[in-house]
């Protein structure tokens, strides 16, 4: 439910530009924090918040916890609005979004990559991505680390701990 | 005596080769995972916990509580080199720690860091192995309206401490409630807040939370910062740790007062981080030459030290006696404890007399063999520093992944760290606290049950929680922690007022 909210909020501080008020960010966590709260009481209320014959009901605590949240995001909604104008705090640097930015898409990738090619090769392909990219190595320096690692972590965890990870077709070709 | 006989039994549990193999493993885990930005000792205890499930209790416990002591020395190492603290409860280390190291005194700095968490940590593991069984055994008495009592003076003090806006923290404490509650009721065993959606039929584990708040969230905080590393190096010899010795000895008093300040801090869920602030704040107020602090004066580093680690060893006091962990990485280790069936509370210390004994040991140990060990491999740790953050960054993102998925063995898991990764990045820049959510999400149910039962045994009468004086002041307690601050905003009013009216 949170996966929306947490990434539209991310993307917008970039498209603000400059330095970023805080502002926005602020009103739309404590929205955010609101929704969860009517959703935590919605539900509440449809498995009961009473009494049942052998005690207390499965909304009974949630139900307030929802209100209580709901309070407490409210409040910091108003006293956003209120001081709307005023507000001059900055919610960070255009500069230091983007960087986030650099690091937070790959690895959204990196995750979708799991998926597909297993969490082996997913992680040689970032560890290699951010070396070439941004520490700027050579390709003679990069691949040894990039191979090195997720092997390391290989050993480590489907010899020694015998942990299985999730896998893709390369392993599956070379028969591990 | 019963606990010297129950202690030396103890010894003799953490004491085996095997166990002290643990402590080194752990101990060198935990310095790593202090060293680097993005993984600190919850979310790093977190990510290794689901390692050490086929251990046996004892060991892992051992294991994982000494990778929480060299977090917490690891902290002190990158302040004082690097001026990056690589635990919260390490920032008020740099004030001081950092401008002695560009005075060339790195190793001073070092050695009185290192010797500072060492004295800290032994005052409030004594204090653990004198008061916990008598704490213990006092709780025995306790019916569910007292639990629910302490876990609400828990989270009133939450609330009454922080620094950040109260709306905030209720805020964060009540989104960790109500996703301690998503999935199935323990009691009834209905489904709640799962809208259908399968994969929430478990509920959120914390670990993930934890993973993702703490290490996801770190890493795009300090990518913000475009991080460098341009360190001191530092080396350290038998001489200079002497000399600081005889030197450091003379704060006799500063270490007095820090460790209780630590041990109150840790006990009453304030943490380390709080701590380490309030107890450099003290040693300046009362010593002799204040201007020099902020410039390289080695009470500024032992003060915050100090502090940090009592505070963080005795936030274990509360969680073995009463279940109830005084910091994240201690609610960490409770939920490890959960795992391993041990259900921690007063019943611990009757029921697994072995377990809970050779943890106590292992603290001891624990904190001598960090000691050895910090002060031996320095200059390593401040190596490995020197790899750049490009290097870093893509690794840790990789662990965390890793942690994550090896806790249920879901990518949905996976997933939901990003999640909790963006929103632990959101709460920082909105300066919402961290440490309510993972404690309320680690306490929710067990919060929840009790107060359930306190409401079945009162047919839903709020009225028990006055009906004994035990419970009474408990309850009174927390609501007063609850409204302190308040009383404190108004007081002030009333003096501008009569300053002004003056």
């Amino acid at each position: 439910m949170s996966v929306e909210s947490g990434d539209s909020s991310a993307q917008g501080d970039v498209a603000a530009g400059g330095s970023l008020s805080a502002r926005w960010p602020e009103l739309l966590m404590a929205a955010f924090l609101f929704a969860v709260a009517v959703l935590v009481v919605i539900d509440s209320l449809r498995v009961g918040t009473g009494w049942a014959d052998d005690g207390p009901r499965s909304g009974y605590f949630p139900f307030y916890i929802g209100l209580m949240l709901a309070g407490a995001s409210g409040w910091i909604m108003v006293s956003q609005l209120r001081r709307w104008t005023s507000d001059r705090s900055v919610f960070a640097e255009h500069q230091q979004l983007r960087l986030v930015m650099a690091v937070f898409v790959p690895m959204v990738v990196y995750v979708a990559l799991i998926f597909g090619i297993g969490i082996y090769m997913a992680s040689a392909l970032l560890i290699g991505y951010f070396m070439l990219r941004y520490g700027r190595y050579r390709w003679a320096v990069t691949l040894p680390v990039a191979v090195g690692v997720p092997l390391f972590f290989f050993v480590v965890f489907e010899r020694w701990f015998l942990v299985m990870l999730p896998k893709g077709p390369i392993e599956r070709l070379l028969g591990l | 005596m019963d606990e010297i006989s129950n202690l030396l039994g103890g010894f003799s549990v953490a004491l085996t080769l095997p166990n002290l193999g643990y402590m080194l493993i752990g101990i060198t885990l935990g310095i790593l995972i202090g060293v680097l930005p993005g993984l600190g000792g919850a979310n790093g205890i977190a990510i290794l916990l689901p390692l050490t499930f086929s251990m046996n209790p004892t060991s892992a416990i051992i294991m994982l509580s000494c990778i929480y002591w060299g977090a917490l020395f690891g902290g002190a190492i990158t302040s004082i080199l690097f001026n990056i603290p690589g635990e919260p409860w390490s920032v008020a280390t740099t004030f001081d720690g950092f401008p002695m190291a560009q005075k060339q005194r790195a190793a001073q700095a070092l050695t009185a860091a290192f010797t500072s968490s060492f004295v800290g940590a032994i005052f409030a593991v004594a204090l653990i192995t004198f008061l916990a069984p008598l704490l213990a055994k006092f709780a025995l008495k306790f019916g569910p309206a007292e639990f629910f009592a302490v876990q609400l003076l828990t989270f009133c003090s939450f609330i009454g401490m922080s620094k950040e806006p109260a709306a905030k923290t209720i805020a964060s404490m009540m989104l960790g409630f109500a996703l301690a509650a998503v999935g199935m009721d323990m009691v009834t065993g209905q489904l709640r807040m799962t809208y259908d959606v399968p994969e929430l039929l478990k509920g959120f584990n914390f670990l993930i939370a934890v993973i993702g708040l703490f290490g996801i969230g770190e890493i795009l905080l300090t990518m913000e910062e475009g991080l460098s590393f341009k360190g001191k190096s530092a080396k350290i010899s038998p001489k200079v740790v002497w000399e600081t010795w005889r030197e450091i000895f003379k704060y006799w008093k500063t270490f007095l007062r820090s460790t209780a300040i630590g041990c109150w801090m840790g006990i009453t869920p304030g943490g380390a981080t709080p701590a380490s602030f309030m107890s450099y704040g003290m040693a300046r107020r009362f010593a002799k030459d204040p201007d020099s602090f902020g410039k390289g004066n080695v009470e500024g580093v032992i003060a915050p030290e100090t502090a940090a680690h009592a505070a963080g060893t005795a936030a274990l006091l509360p969680m073995l006696t009463l279940g109830i962990p005084g910091s994240p990485t201690a609610a960490v280790l409770l939920g490890g404890l959960l795992i391993w069936g041990l259900q921690p509370g007063p019943m611990l210390f009757v029921e697994q007399k072995e377990f809970v004994w050779g943890l106590i040991a292992s603290m001891y140990l624990g904190n001598i063999v960090g000691l050895i060990v910090v002060l031996t491999t320095v200059p390593w740790w401040a190596a490995i520093l020197r790899i750049p953050f490009s290097v870093i960054a893509p690794v840790i993102i990789v662990i965390c992944a890793i942690g994550a998925y090896t806790v249920n063995n879901s990518m949905f898991d996976v997933v939901m760290m990003l999640v909790f990764g963006v929103m632990g990045y959101l709460f920082k820049k909105l300066k919402y606290p961290l440490a309510p959510l993972v404690l309320a999400l680690v306490l929710g149910d067990m919060a929840e049950t009790s107060f359930r039962q306190s409401m079945l045994l009162s047919q839903g009468s709020l009225s028990i929680f006055w009906s004994n004086p035990l419970v009474g002041t408990l309850f009174f307690l927390a609501i007063a922690l609850l409204v302190w601050p308040l009383l404190g905003a108004v007081k002030n009013r009333v003096r501008v007022a009569e300053a002004r009216a003056v």
